[in-house]
């Protein structure tokens, strides 16, 4: 229980996606004008990343190491499918990203507008996919804490993305130095934002 | 359009990092040293030669309606051959760009030149246009590199110019890549004003 929970806030806030591993900056930029519409696609993050990591971990350990497919026939037992691995993780997010895309489309019609390209888009956000290898490299005991991590990865990002928002709605109407505007400050600012969340890094959990 | 012409194109006016500000997380993630972002962009060249060049040639057997898929696993096989050839002769090099080697699959700019140029163009100006772009690539990489590399450290491709003492740790961890990148994009759009 205790794992679990250590797990979780080094997920959150030690290791967070953003500001220690740059992992999905794309979307990160690009959607992070107004809060609304950041927390949606935060939360779908969140679903997405809390369903395919643990599928991924189950299918890392019953079908792709050396040996895994040992439960379903003898004969397999030298079998080592991990050159797979890459192609397997990517097939299922885009399957999860698809889901969650129709999902969106038939229940939330204005988040789905608002979103626009960056929804399918998705599929290749490295936060996604950088979760599902985190977790490979890491050899997680068992599925729960694949799960567990799998929610902080994407629960980091959510406040990654949130609270870029909210700076974002605020300094709209600063006086910037012009080369600066756009992309150059949102950059600075998540400089400093990420100086703030290293004060994480000391954190004995 | 001649092939210089699109080698060119993609090299400065459509570079991926300082105009179309694509792919950002391994422009941020591996450039800590100089060395590290040259071998990054040459990874990534590599991928995205291969690609462009399959994608524009196998164009017309894929069907419109699953072809982004069908980019993706592409795409995958690449890397994942790259990743296994670096693995087997460069390992020390695989180690310090660790999880950057497989997320190239999930790079937005090989997928976008797979979408916006090798779908729709022949074979040669495919692999001259992934040849461009992958070389605009690599330029912005191995200069944020330099940057973080001379300010964090003081030294340049692990040559000592400055006394220890001088380098701020912080450009070479995270905070340090988004404001170095930061002012590197401001300083672009000032010389591209300058020039219009």
């Amino acid at each position: 229980m205790e794992d679990l929970f250590s797990t979780f806030l080094r997920a959150i806030f030690i290791d967070n996606m953003v500001f220690s591993y740059y992992l999905g900056m794309c979307s990160f930029f690009a959607i992070s004008k107004n809060v609304k519409t950041s927390m949606g696609l935060g939360l779908t993050v969140v679903f997405i990343l809390g369903c395919t990591v643990p599928i991924n971990y189950l299918l890392e350990k019953y079908v792709l190491v050396e040996g895994a497919l040992s439960w379903l026939d003898e004969r397999f037992v030298n079998t080592d499918l991990s050159f797979l691995s890459l192609i397997i993780f990517i097939t299922v997010i885009a399957s999860f990203v698809q889901l969650a895309e129709m999902f969106i489309e038939r229940f939330m019609p204005a988040l789905y507008a608002s979103l626009g390209i960056f929804l399918p888009l998705l599929a290749v956000n490295c936060a996604i996919l950088g979760g599902s290898l985190f977790m490979q490299q890491r050899s997680f005991p068992n599925a729960g804490t694949a799960t567990v991590y799998g929610l902080g990865c994407g629960i980091g990002w959510l406040l990654a993305i949130v609270g870029m928002a909210a700076i974002s709605e605020k300094i709209s109407y600063s006086d910037i130095p012009k080369p600066l505007k756009g992309l150059g400050i949102a950059f600075v600012i998540t400089g400093l934002m990420g100086m703030g969340f290293m004060c994480f890094s000391g954190l004995k959990i | 359009m001649s092939n210089i012409k699109i080698l060119l194109n993609g090299i400065i006016k459509e570079n991926p990092i300082f105009v179309l500000l694509l792919g950002m997380c391994p422009t941020l993630g591996t450039t800590t040293s100089a060395i590290n972002g040259l071998a990054m962009g040459a990874a990534t060249t590599f991928v995205i030669i291969c690609s462009n060049f399959s994608v524009s040639a196998l164009k017309n057997l894929i069907p419109d309606q699953v072809r982004i898929p069908a980019y993706i696993v592409i795409i995958a096989t690449f890397v994942t051959m790259l990743q296994l050839f670096m693995q087997a002769f460069i390992p020390a090099l695989y180690a310090s760009l660790g999880i950057f080697i497989p997320l190239i699959v999930v790079n937005c700019i090989v997928l976008g030149r797979a979408e916006a140029f090798a779908a729709k163009n022949k074979v040669i100006p495919s692999i001259f246009d992934g040849i461009g772009v992958g070389i605009g690539f690599t330029v912005a990489l191995t200069l944020l590199g330099t940057i973080r590399e001379l300010l964090g450290t003081g030294r340049l491709f692990n040559i000592k110019l400055l006394p220890e003492e001088y380098g701020s740790l912080i450009f070479v961890l995270a905070p340090g890549a988004f404001i170095a990148l930061g002012y590197l994009i401001a300083t672009v759009n000032k010389l591209k004003k300058a020039e219009a």
